[in-house]
């Protein structure tokens, strides 16, 4: 590994296409993050930690396609397994909305969730589009992965990318993982697999990810947002506050009319009065 | 439509419940409160100044409900202030992001106070109270002040509609209308609050007419946003989360809160005839002067229910 140096950006390129499923990024990331993680949830598949969550800042999804029964190979698509994480946004919809200035950009580019000065508001929740944190209900703070901040100021990788077996999990500045991408999809296509395609490696979703991915399926497979879906809060900003206001023109209007003054009521005639 | 042109949630919801609903309902009486109050002062007659003073007190009365809720639901509530001083080391002071309704709204409902808490000083005062005050209120608070308080009224009652809507929850964020419905079932929560309090201030009653053209001014005004809020969302296809069972009880509950209103503007107008200025409170039925405020009020409570929990 090359010295990790601040103010180059830095992130994760996560390639689903070798991913085993074996969790040790999970393990790694509890270890070092001394995360001490849910009860075990038993459903229907290799899945017990569910999702990204404030415990869980790595989570393999299994999505399970195997066929009823067998007709062909599979092509290495029955199961799909992929190493969620944080993606670390260029633009993060947290960051955006954080009211507090408890998220920041670090000197390695990546976003991060100062534990000492967020107040457990929980508005990053409302707005992550994908899902990544919660608020710890020891801690009473915002948690999610920290791309190892720690461990980067201390010149190391981050936890589950060292412990990552088959190289799914790879970390480094984020240039030379985009080039390493470009290639390996490149391969992945001449080898005859065209589902194989980067998510976030561009610009297009939030400016681009620092923690991208190849993947297997189309990014909604695997609870991502597609382009067209990956959308910032503030859009929201302009329309909700012109709502308001042509509401709140419209309603002092009609107070003005309702408060108006009156001339003396006109005596009602007898018996004319409605009931 | 494929999967991938629709609209897409992939989300955890915030787990804003129910501290949050209650902020939520007394933000909104309390800024719609200081609103009518205002008008009522700036527009109506001498008499109806005894209920613009009852508004001025409605106001401040429901404020303090509101940073307590709002503290009590933090993870961290001690750390309430970090909402206005950003503590990061090296980086400190004051933060404020326009673009974050949650930022915005943390110092409007600070300045929103400062005004409440004058208008209410300066409302003892007038009534008699607290008199040696006179002297520091009275340059104070003209129209200009009430003006000005306002406007962040109507910004207390409504930008939280808007702090839904800047997020990426399902139907929350696909719909544009809620800040607008929020402020139009406050104009109309406020008015029916006014209506109740009149039995608590006699001389106040002169209003009562007044009142209840309000109320059916507001009730069309809450209606037309609950369909504009319906048909943003048919886009999205979120109508189903936000409208169904069980929430169309509260949407109906939310409806008939309005209902009296509506009934009002279709039978009489903007007519003040029969229960209005000409028959004292004292005679006039139970119905009118009670039951159908408080169903009003409990419209504007449903209504935001109504909006939290389907995506929670």
């Amino acid at each position: 590994m090359a010295e990790i140096t601040p103010g180059r950006a830095y992130g994760f390129f996560t390639d689903t296409s070798v991913c085993i499923g074996c969790k040790a990024c999970e393990v790694a990331c509890k270890e070092w993050n001394q995360l001490p993680g849910n009860a075990p949830a038993f459903g229907d598949g290799y899945d017990n930690t569910g999702a990204l969550d404030a415990q869980n800042w790595r989570h393999v999804q299994f999505l399970d396609q195997v066929p009823d029964r067998t007709e062909n190979s599979g092509r290495g698509k029955a199961w799909l397994m992929m190493s969620d994480v944080c993606k670390h946004c260029k633009d993060a919809s947290c960051l955006e909305v954080c009211p507090t200035d408890a998220i920041i950009r670090t000197e390695f580019d990546t976003v991060y969730i100062q534990p000492d000065v967020c107040n457990g508001c929980r508005d990053c929740v409302a707005a992550c589009p994908y899902d990544v944190i919660e608020m710890d209900e020891h801690t009473g703070v915002a948690q999610k992965c920290t791309l190892c901040y720690d461990r980067l100021q201390g010149g190391m990788q981050p936890a589950c990318a060292q412990a990552c077996p088959t190289d799914s999990i790879q970390f480094g500045p984020l240039d030379e993982l985009r080039a390493a991408a470009r290639r390996r999809v490149g391969d992945l296509h001449d080898q005859g697999v065209p589902e194989a395609r980067l998510y976030g490696e561009d610009d297009a979703v939030y400016g681009g990810l620092n923690a991208f991915f190849l993947l297997m399926a189309e990014p909604e497979a695997y609870k991502l947002p597609n382009e067209k879906n990956a959308v910032l809060p503030s859009r929201n900003n302009a329309g909700g506050y012109l709502a308001a206001f042509g509401t709140a023109v419209l309603a002092v209007l009609g107070g003005l009319l309702a408060f108006r003054k009156r001339r003396d009521p006109e005596p009602e005639p007898e018996g004319g009065e409605e009931g | 439509m494929t999967l991938a042109q629709e609209v897409q949630h992939f989300v955890r919801a915030p787990d804003w419940t129910w501290y949050i609903l209650v902020y939520f309902f007394f933000a909104g009486l309390s800024g719609g409160s200081y609103v009518l109050a205002t008008l009522l002062r700036l527009r109506g007659e001498p008499a109806d100044e005894p209920a613009a003073r009852l508004g001025y007190y409605a106001a401040f009365a429901a404020l303090p409900v509101c940073p307590v809720m709002l503290v009590l639901d933090l993870g961290r509530p001690l750390r309430f202030w970090h909402m206005m001083w950003n503590t990061t080391p090296g980086d400190g002071g004051p933060v404020l992001k326009y673009w974050s309704p949650m930022s915005l709204g943390a110092w409007g409902l600070l300045a929103f106070g400062v005004f409440a808490t004058v208008s209410f000083a300066d409302t003892l005062v007038r009534d008699g109270h607290l008199t040696f005050l006179r002297r520091i209120l009275a340059p104070l608070t003209g129209a200009v002040f009430t003006a000005a308080g306002s406007v962040l009224g109507l910004f207390v009652a409504g930008y939280t509609g808007v702090l839904l809507s800047v997020s990426n929850q399902p139907v929350w964020s696909d719909s544009w209308a809620l800040g607008g419905l929020f402020l139009a079932s406050a104009t109309a929560g406020s008015a029916a609050l006014l209506h109740v309090l009149l039995r608590l201030r006699p001389a106040a009653r002169a209003s009562r007419g007044k009142l209840t053209v309000a109320e059916r001014l507001f009730a069309p005004l809450e209606l037309a946003l609950i369909v504009v809020f319906l048909l943003t969302l048919i886009p999205a296809g979120a109508v189903g989360t936000a409208f169904g069972m069980p929430w169309t009880l509260l949407w109906l509950l939310a409806l008939a809160g309005i209902a009296p209103g509506l009934g009002g503007l279709l039978t009489s107008r903007l007519a003040v005839t029969g229960e209005g200025v000409t028959v004292p409170v004292a005679q006039a039925s139970a119905v009118r002067a009670l039951v159908w405020p408080l169903l009003t009020l409990a419209g504007v409570l449903a209504l935001r229910a109504a909006v939290l929990f389907p995506v929670q």
